[in-house]
């Protein structure tokens, strides 16, 4: 059987998981709804060793849950003890999982899981069992870690790779740094703005949005924060402002590219107290240079949007040029073949869109016929 | 021994092989029948119904009602209400979401 290249986007949403794929990223076709009436607030792609597709799943009734695929969302499973569950003496119970990120290529079957109450947890065995990152989880801070208007979470992690470095980002704490692979973690947060809490910058509790780190730099990392575009080169120890020339400094979006140094991408809402596309006008801003200039993408997209974009609502694949896909609360969903330099619309009128990823694989003819 | 039946919701079924009830036997030892231990009994052999009823702390999830009789459990004494043998429970889910 040959196998073929085939470029997959899975959409989770409020209300189910839609799987879109195309042979070309012009033409594509959708599959769905997965997970009827559950929302899937994350979702990983993991490429490493064949195609799984991780999801995280919560129902309003039924509570959440981790399930993955291995045949592109022909099947699906669910561990019987729950991927992801607290022990008795914790106290606590999963509430959502914001995030489900494969660890790095030379890292197979390492993957991370951000969660809802905030938590980071690790599998060693392709994200079907998760081990609770203690280190995190004892950190003298967190009692004070808040809750955004989403509820409280690790909701961005990223492995660097040296194999000991990790950075999180949570909301409402800001970003967590380990040096030795999550046994300890220090804020790194000096120079991130925290608008809603008076007096002087604290050393945690900002509310970070969304971190990506650039491509060829694991040092330097783009922080989307509540209120503010920051750019760390020193592995968070300061963050420089590199808002400049963004028609806003709000939103929830950060996105790196996977292989240019100094490439990334926003998508700029107007303010905390007016989450739409600033004007009602929905554009993508991309850098180029590390946030040292931006330039506003719209080719494509609709005139008007009062939708937002949620922080994991966006993705980019690895192609070349690379892919850039978001999603909008008004359940449209946008994908760009040429780096967001043009759009087309591949979804219309879906439920809320929680988060999309994006992932190109080799199959052998499972999903898109002709 | 003592013996109860659990009335399983539609959406629920496909987690029991689609039955529309599931009977639970307890022994005598262990104390008296409660909602706790039909539900703990009934996790032990579907583990993943057990999960959609009950967070790790063993508390009934806010969506999930269960009545025994014509009261919710939670009016009674909640996961520790005792229920008399032959009983049957009937798993609910609230009216939540949009």
């Amino acid at each position: 059987m040959s196998t073929a290249t085939q470029y997959l986007v899975a959409i989770g949403t409020k209300k189910g998981l839609w799987l879109a794929s195309s042979r070309d990223r012009r033409e594509w076709s959708l599959d769905g709804p997965h997970f009827l009436m559950t929302e899937i607030p994350s979702i990983g792609i993991d490429t490493r060793d064949g195609t799984r597709i991780l999801v995280g799943i919560r129902s309003e009734h039924w509570g959440p849950t981790v399930a993955h695929s291995d045949d592109l969302g022909a099947t699906w499973t669910e561990p019987e003890g729950g991927g992801i569950a607290f022990a008795e003496g914790d106290g606590a119970a999963v509430e959502r999982i914001w995030q489900l990120q494969p660890d790095r290529e030379d890292r197979p079957g390492v993957v991370w899981a951000g969660v809802e109450p905030i938590s980071l947890w690790r599998s060693d065995d392709g994200g079907e069992h998760f081990q609770l990152n203690r280190g995190l989880w004892e950190h003298p801070h967190r009692p004070e870690w808040g809750e955004g208007a989403g509820g409280g979470a690790v909701h961005s992690v990223i492995p660097a790779p040296d194999g000991t470095t990790l950075h999180v980002a949570m909301s409402t704490g800001g970003v967590y740094r380990s040096r030795d692979g999550g046994g300890s973690w220090q804020a790194t947060n000096r120079g991130i703005g925290a608008s809603f809490l008076p007096g002087e910058l604290p050393e945690f509790g900002q509310c970070v949005h969304k971190i990506a780190a650039d491509a060829q730099d694991p040092e330097q990392i783009y922080a989307q924060n509540h209120g503010g575009v920051y750019r760390t080169r020193d592995g968070g120890e300061s963050w420089q402002a590199i808002e400049h020339g963004l028609p806003a400094n709000f939103g929830f979006v950060m996105m790196s590219h996977p292989r240019n140094a100094g490439t990334a991408w926003v998508i700029p809402l107007a303010a905390d107290v007016e989450r739409i596309p600033v004007g009602g006008h929905l554009a993508v801003g991309r850098t180029r240079d590390a946030g040292e200039s931006w330039e506003m993408l719209d080719a494509g997209l609709p005139a008007q949007d009062y939708n937002s974009i949620l922080r994991d609502a966006a993705a980019v694949d690895t192609a070349e040029p690379v892919g850039v896909y978001f999603g909008t609360r008004g359940g449209s969903v946008y994908a760009s073949a040429d780096e967001g330099g043009s759009f087309q619309e591949i979804a219309s009128h879906l439920p809320d869109v929680l988060c999309v990823r994006a992932a190109v694989i080799q199959d052998a003819g499972a999903m898109v016929a002709g | 021994m003592a013996a109860f039946t659990v009335l399983i919701p539609g959406v629920l079924r496909p987690l029991v092989q689609d039955a529309d009830a599931v009977e639970v036997v307890l022994p005598e030892a262990g104390g008296p029948a409660t909602v706790a231990r039909v539900l703990g009994s009934l996790a032990a052999d579907h583990p993943v119904l057990g999960r959609r009823l009950r967070d790790e702390t063993g508390a009934l999830r806010r969506h999930v009602n269960v009545y025994l009789g014509p009261d919710e459990v939670r009016r009674l004494q909640g996961l520790e209400t005792e229920i008399p043998d032959g009983a049957e429970l009937m798993i609910i889910q609230s009216v939540a979401g949009g």
